[in-house]
């Protein structure tokens, strides 16, 4: 049965490599001082997919997913080794500009975290400042667009002005995603982005997610293992900061190959 | 197997099993004595046999409700959505059987006391009792969630189909020597078919059992 197994898991990566392969990570360890937080990790991101990134508590998802766009950089006792590649760049070259970098991976976190602003600028900050609009109607289109992408739009159209911080928690992250795509990404990473939300708010952001993946490839970190099932197409499995399995949602969660994983996703963990 | 964080919902899969070894039992039961009411023409046992199949309707409504209920609360997944998945099924192909068992009964009562001839039963008892033999097996297969047991109950179906297949050429002979025979070689025929559509509801148990531990229908390149 081994043997079946490890047919099947080859035969589902083999799938998976047909479609494009957005970014890729090869043996990246990743440590925090003394302490290492990921060991080996090749896992490769399909395009315009939704790959979703499980395991309990500390096992090195969330560490993976801002090795992806250098959000790791911020902290300075935190090391990254191996190959990154975004299109088959390695984005932890030298002559890479993070900032721009950051553009072509947006982020979305945890928390809503809107800026003290109007909705307006909260979502047009970023072409603003990397340049992508040329006049003030520019800018508006993208806003708008942005929203309506967001699926916010309707919604908040009579309050663009007013502060984004006054919308309710589904609506800011909402704004935040909005504010990630304002900036053109190609790659979304998304941390959690529906744990501080209520299941209707959760659902709308689903939904959200179902309709980004035609235009970018999402990585989303969750600890919902239903949220998984539902929004993913692709399932990374992280256990003690190894990556121990990847396959097809659909497998993963009805006939997991590795215990570990069979064990976490069944609520037999710890 | 390790235990789930929440034992609750250990019980709740164990009192499954519990319930579709329960409903096994009572199937197997039906079976064998609505055979031994058409035999005997014992009309009583056949009534108690059709009195039965409302216990079992009931434990199949009872599992129905309970995986209901489990999924809802527990929302499983892996092989805890095979095994509720399989539940399902196996309840269901067990209240056939029982719907089969209630069938041959009610053949005795229609036979009163107009037995045929010894030799004209032989081979629909053996029939039986490989049929039941092989319902055991499937129930213990189950239990023990055995995938090597559970392909050898799926391969000696063909067994089950040669032996009606003889069967029915034998009672078709009856049928022919004597004319007198055919409303009871009939009646025999009937419940022979009923038996062996029994042995198909028993592959079908060891399909689901396979789908359960591996994960896949394919019994049949398992070896």
């Amino acid at each position: 049965m081994d043997a079946m197994n490890t047919k099947r898991q080859e035969d589902a990566v083999n799938k998976m490599v047909q479609n494009e392969i957005k970014m890729s990570g090869k043996d990246v360890c990743v440590s925090y001082g003394e302490k290492q937080a990921l060991f080996d990790v090749n896992l490769d991101i399909p395009a315009k997919q939704v790959t979703a990134l499980i395991g309990p508590s500390g096992c090195g998802k969330s560490t993976f997913l801002r090795c992806l766009n250098r959000m790791n950089d911020t902290i300075d006792i935190c090391k990254v080794s191996g190959d990154i590649r975004l299109d088959d760049q390695d984005i932890y070259d030298h002559d890479i500009d993070v900032v721009e970098l950051r553009a072509r991976v947006g982020m979305v976190f945890q928390k809503p975290n809107p800026f003290p602003k109007s909705i307006f600028e909260n979502v047009g900050y970023g072409p603003k400042i990397h340049g992508l609009v040329r006049s003030k109607s520019d800018l508006e289109e993208v806003v708008v667009k942005s929203l309506q992408r967001a699926g916010l739009f309707e919604e908040i159209k009579d309050r663009l002005h007013e502060p984004g911080t006054g919308l309710s928690g589904g609506q800011q992250q909402r704004l935040c995603i909005a504010r990630a795509i304002a900036v053109s990404p190609e790659v979304i990473l998304m941390d959690e982005p529906c744990s501080a939300l209520d299941p209707i708010a959760t659902a709308k952001v689903e939904e959200l997610i179902d309709e980004l993946r035609e235009n970018y490839t999402i990585v989303i970190v969750t600890h919902s293992m239903q949220q998984a099932a539902r929004v993913s197409q692709q399932t990374a499995m992280f256990h003690l900061g190894k990556l121990v399995e990847v396959d097809e949602t659909d497998t993963i969660f009805t006939n997991p190959s590795n215990q570990k994983t069979q064990d976490y996703i069944t609520g037999r963990y710890g | 197997m390790s235990e789930h964080t929440v034992t609750a919902f250990d019980e709740d899969l164990n009192f499954v099993v519990a319930k579709i070894s329960e409903m096994g039992g009572n199937a197997e039961s039906m079976v064998a004595r609505s055979v031994k009411a058409l035999v005997t023409a014992d009309i009583g046992l056949g009534q108690s046999v059709v009195a039965d199949d409302k216990i079992l309707d009931a434990l199949q409504q009872e599992i129905d409700d309970h995986i209901l209920l489990l999924i809802a609360k527990r929302q499983p997944m892996a092989m805890d959505l095979r095994e509720v998945v399989g539940a399902l099924r196996m309840a269901s192909d067990l209240e056939r059987i029982g719907d089969l068992g209630k069938n041959i009964a009610r053949r005795a009562f229609q036979i009163e006391d107009n037995l045929p001839p010894k030799k004209l039963l032989r081979g629909l008892q053996h029939l039986t009792n490989v049929s039941l033999e092989q319902l055991k097996d499937a129930l213990d297969a189950y239990a023990a969630k055995d995938v090597v047991k559970a392909r050898e109950i799926w391969d000696r179906d063909d067994e089950i189909d040669s032996l009606y297949t003889s069967l029915f050429r034998e009672l078709l002979t009856y049928m022919m020597e004597d004319p007198r025979n055919i409303t009871y070689c009939t009646h025999l025929l009937f419940c022979a078919k009923n038996i062996e559509r029994i042995g198909d509801h028993v592959t079908n148990l060891a399909e689901t059992i396979h789908f359960m531990v591996v994960g896949s229908y394919d019994i049949a390149s398992e070896d």
